[in-house]
């Protein structure tokens, strides 16, 4: 066993665990913060994605006994820091994924959300390739990424105060009077083609 | 769930304690770096160090800047994703920025080393697995048994090289300096490699690689690394070629290099490549010419084996179209080449 001090979200934890638990562990299974997920635990999948004094690492690789005195940020602390900032309610990147339906099982969200939050921290403006880049290293099996990327891009417009671009069910939804002309000239043809010669 | 045998952690703040004690731990103790690479392993029970080194506190393992008039240092600690986005590393070895900015993803390059990645395990398919995956098949030659699974009858290890940043360094005569119980030494990167798969690599268990020295280029550096992976995101590479080019005042090829990675236990380097691009003007059709001419020969000279991820077929297949795309990325500095 080792006693460990950390620096968990802001707080200052003192927690004693096995000399051979990664970080992982030591998150979910002494401090109970489930956020961080295991999800391969071999450093493919990046649901275990964890802020390590600011920048993202894989908590199921780094060794618990070598984080002695650095701070970590779980998905746990993003809330809390962006309140103790002055912010109300969660992070925006947080909102942003929940107004974008950026998840479907929501296994890989914690990781993805931590990659963007650091990836802002470092870059107020980032372009769509700059945000794949930065989010290359979190798998998701389910959404197909737009929507995620479009959070992101929702995330930095709010911050910059623009207009967000047209997400991509948006920009491919077709409106309403234009679905009705097209099913009006449809039937039409169709009429024509039952008439008579 | 993959659970971490069970093992006691060091972290030596000086250089010396940390060679001192490999020396007195010897078989039971490893080193540790950046870990992307050795706890998947031992997850995977592949080692069982009674004892982990960590060369975390050791302040000269650290950052880049001058070895020397001429030469360039990175301390073997230092971060791949830092080596990606140093001004001097790209000034100098662009193939090595790139490279390192191709490894892996985000979150194990900030993790992952420089020395970690020159010094990675070779990898194989029969290899990189779970204890309970490779008791079922008897093990293999690198690990616990006696059969290779990907040569009939093979009695020698054919597990891949699959360091990204090793043929750049290779194609820029890169030396490393190893610090162990007799002191330094320096070695040149080519004279690193044995064509082993069990151990691919000359440096002795109680060695700890300090630093990567690099020589300055001059305005006539070319260099790009080409790598071919299933996923861009985060995959090891199926093949990876190091491209260099020194032009002289003309934009002619004065010198070139070619080295491939991910085809056998060895970086390997293209033969002639520097005698079919001599002479030969940039940005011309005789320059796409020697290219194609350098593709062949790669093409002769690879073998991939059906041990990594990919058809073997395949993958020689896209080693001339990797290396004549490398080639001209290096010309017009559009490097790298990664098409995922």
């Amino acid at each position: 066993m080792r006693v460990l001090n950390l620096l968990i979200n802001g707080d200052r934890v003192e927690v004693a665990a096995p000399e051979h638990w990664t970080l992982l562990e030591v998150l979910r299974y002494e401090l109970g913060l489930t956020g961080s997920k295991q999800g391969c635990d071999k450093g493919d999948c990046g649901a275990c994605t964890v802020l390590l004094d600011g920048k993202p690492v894989l908590a199921c690789l780094t060794l618990a006994a070598l984080c002695e005195g650095r701070a970590v940020t779980t998905i746990e602390g993003l809330l809390p820091a962006h309140v103790k900032a002055g912010g109300t309610g969660p992070d925006p990147v947080q909102a942003a994924f929940d107004e974008c339906g950026a998840l479907q099982c929501g296994f890989c969200q914690p990781g993805m959300m931590l990659s963007a939050r650091a990836l802002l921290d470092r870059n107020a403006c980032p372009t769509r390739a700059e945000i794949k880049d930065a989010l290359a290293g979190n798998l998701c099996r389910c959404t197909g990424y737009t929507q995620i990327f479009e959070a992101v891009e929702l995330a930095i417009a709010r911050r910059i105060g623009i207009e967000p671009a047209p997400r991509a069910w948006e920009a491919q939804r077709m409106p309403a009077d234009e679905a009705e002309r097209r099913a009006r000239e449809f039937a039409e043809a169709r009429e024509r083609q039952k008439e008579p010669r | 769930m993959l659970r971490l045998p069970n093992f006691e952690v060091r972290t030596p703040e000086r250089l010396d304690e940390a060679v001192a004690l490999l020396a007195e731990l010897g078989e039971g103790a490893r080193v540790i770096a950046g870990g992307t690479d050795l706890v998947p392993n031992m997850k995977h029970e592949l080692f069982t160090p009674r004892v982990l080194v960590s060369l975390a506190r050791l302040p000269e393992l650290r950052g880049i800047g001058d070895a020397g008039p001429g030469w360039l240092r990175i301390g073997a600690m230092t971060s791949l994703a830092d080596v990606a986005a140093d001004a001097r590393v790209e000034q100098h070895a662009p193939a090595l920025a790139q490279a390192a900015g191709l490894v892996a993803g985000p979150q194990l390059r900030t993790m992952g080393t420089l020395g970690g990645n020159v010094l990675l395990d070779t990898r194989c398919q029969w290899y990189n697995q779970t204890y309970f995956w490779r008791e079922a098949l008897g093990f293999c030659l690198k690990k616990d048994g006696t059969l290779c699974h990907v040569v009939e009858g093979g009695s020698k290890c054919v597990a891949a090289a699959s360091n990204d940043t090793a043929p750049a360094l290779m194609t820029v005569r890169a030396e490393l300096v190893f610090a162990g119980p007799d002191g330094r030494r320096v070695t040149p990167i080519d004279d690193l490699w044995i064509a082993d798969g069990i151990a691919n690599k000359k440096c002795g268990r109680d060695e700890i690689l300090v630093e990567v020295r690099l020589p300055h280029s001059g305005s006539g550096h070319r260099g790009a690394y080409g790598k071919l992976r299933d996923r861009g995101s985060i995959d090891f590479p199926l093949l990876g070629v190091a491209v260099k080019l020194e032009l002289n005042t003309e934009d002619a090829v004065a010198d070139a290099d070619v080295v491939l990675t991910a085809l056998q236990a060895r970086p390997v380097r293209i033969k002639r490549a520097s005698e079919l691009l001599r002479g030969v003007r940039i940005g011309t059709e005789a320059f796409l010419a020697a290219a194609r001419g350098v593709a062949e020969q790669a093409h002769k000279q690879a073998h991939p084996m059906p041990n990594i991820p990919g058809d073997a077929d395949w993958r020689r297949a896209m080693v001339p179209v990797y290396v004549r795309r490398t080639l001209e990325a290096a010309a017009t500095r559009a490097g790298p080449v990664h098409a995922v």
